[in-house]
């Protein structure tokens, strides 16, 4: 069973990033997105999070891999969904008293609003409105439901924070 | 019509496009006999930038219906200036009024203010989004003069920035048509809009060229549309492609008899004033239709079914 892999995969990497008491754990991040997951969840250590970050560990799953842990927060179903549009292999355990109580795969959304901003100036929902943004999720990016506007590669840098 | 409002021609299919071309032609045929079917009917104008034409069609369109309109105004004398939200806008306007036409600068902004309000709300233009009221007239021309099915239409000009053409470019993907989009590469089509014409048609009824020479001669249809100078960096760089997308006698000669020539207008100097008076012009016509074409629109929104339709809907919810 390759959950066997990763698990083997798991305990090699604990040399490197340290295991939480209470927390989540973010799994099998595409290497070199950790910071912007990290950004979603809008965690930039200045509240004193205490987070691990490890960035491109081998991984069998994906050639190579990020890994975050945050300790003491539980992410929730709105804030894993967000995380698919970057890190759409993403694993999360939630670990309670150093066990993993609730493992979950990321699912995309088929909607995600007010968390990224458009980045069409021309966009109505940039213009000081009561609206919050709302984008339809598509196979390959995302598309803004106002102005229209699709976003392929660059999502990561919307991210309202 | 199933629809409470009418944000983008994306969401009429080819049955409501037909239901409404039909009825505009019968009214079209004997204005008269609508001339009392809106008394009392308030018809709200909220135009955030200048558009006379389009304007005083929808205010020609609800007074030939037997009802009256009210004018938000210009910008400049309106509380917008003093930094009123657009939701807050549409929030007054529609207590005083049974249906608003808004015309805003901003892209998506018609979509977002029918989320604000009960009333039918037409979109009369939304930045570089849609117009899709327009592209109701654009589509009732090209009815009368070629057809709608088999049709073979060019449309050239300024494609990016051009919202009639990106709500005409979809409304087609409903009918048997084959379109040709001509334009300067820094003016092609917007990615966003190549999207979803793929999606709509499988991609099979478009092709982009950058000349208008090797295709003319097929069309049954031309639609042009003005490359605004303002769009590009410099001067010379719009002189540079800004004869390329002119049409004079001398560009005709390669066309088939038949073909029509169509503009949303106004016009600069794409079409010269030689045109005017050949069988090809068909754009002022195109703005006269505006008015038959809107008042069915009008008309589909403010009926009692409509009226119906929405009460159904809210208790669906
Ligand atoms: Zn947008």
């Amino acid at each position: 069973m390759s959950d066997d892999h990763d698990h083997h995969d798991g305990d090699e990497h604990e040399l490197r990033v340290s295991k939480i008491r209470n927390g989540t754990v973010i799994d099998h991040v595409r290497g070199g997105q950790a910071l912007n997951v990290l950004a979603i969840l809008g965690i930039d250590g200045s509240e004193g999070e205490e987070v691990s970050v490890g960035m491109n560990v081998p991984s069998d799953r994906l050639a190579r891999k990020d890994i975050v842990k945050v300790e003491g927060r539980e992410l929730s179903q709105d804030e894993v969904d967000v995380l698919s549009l970057i890190a759409p292999d993403a694993t999360i355990n939630i670990v309670r008293e150093y066990e993993v109580i609730e493992k979950h795969r990321v699912e995309p959304p088929e909607i995600v609003a007010g968390v990224l901003s458009c980045p069409n100036a021309g966009c109505i929902t940039t213009s000081g409105e009561p609206v919050d943004s709302r984008f339809e999720v598509l196979e390959d990016g995302v598309r803004c439901d106002y102005c229209g506007t699709i976003v392929r590669d660059e999502i990561a840098a919307l991210i309202d924070t | 019509m199933r629809h409470d409002h009418l944000i983008t021609s994306k969401q009429l299919t080819r049955e409501d496009i037909e239901t409404i071309l039909d009825r505009a032609a019968e009214i079209d045929a004997d204005p008269s006999a609508v001339a009392d079917r809106h008394t009392n009917t308030l018809l709200g104008l909220l135009f955030f930038e200048p558009s006379t034409r389009t304007k005083m069609s929808f205010e020609t369109a609800m007074k030939r219906l037997g009802g009256d309109v009210v004018d938000m105004g210009s910008v400049e004398s309106s509380s917008v200036k003093k930094g009123e939200t657009l939701a807050d806008t549409v929030r007054v306007i529609e207590g005083y009024t049974d249906a608003l036409v808004l015309r805003h600068p901003k892209q998506g902004s018609a979509t977002m203010a029918s989320e604000f309000v009960d009333v039918p709300l037409v979109n009369a233009g939304d930045g570089a989004g849609h117009h899709p009221s327009q592209t109701l007239l654009d589509l009732y021309t090209i009815r009368e003069n070629a057809g709608l099915d088999d049709l073979t239409i060019g449309i050239m000009g300024d494609l990016k920035y051009g919202r009639t053409v990106h709500s005409l470019a979809h409304a087609l993907t409903n009918f048997d048509a084959q379109q040709h989009f001509i334009s300067p590469e820094s003016l092609r089509l917007p990615r966003e809009v190549v999207y979803d014409l793929h999606q709509e048609d499988g991609g099979a009824g478009i092709r982009e060229h950058e000349t208008l020479e090797e295709i003319l001669p097929s069309l049954d249809v031309l639609y042009v549309t003005r490359i605004q100078r303002e769009r590009f960096p410099d001067e010379q760089e719009y002189q540079k492609v800004a004869g390329e997308y002119q049409i004079g006698t001398e560009t005709l000669e390669a066309a088939g008899d038949e073909l029509t020539i169509m503009h949303p207008l106004p016009r600069v100097d794409e079409i010269a004033p030689e045109i005017d008076e050949t069988d090809h012009a068909a754009y002022f016509e195109q703005a006269h239709n505006g008015v038959p074409v809107r008042m069915a629109l009008l008309d589909l929104l403010l009926s009692d079914d409509g009226a119906a339709d929405r009460r159904g809907g809210e208790a669906d919810e």
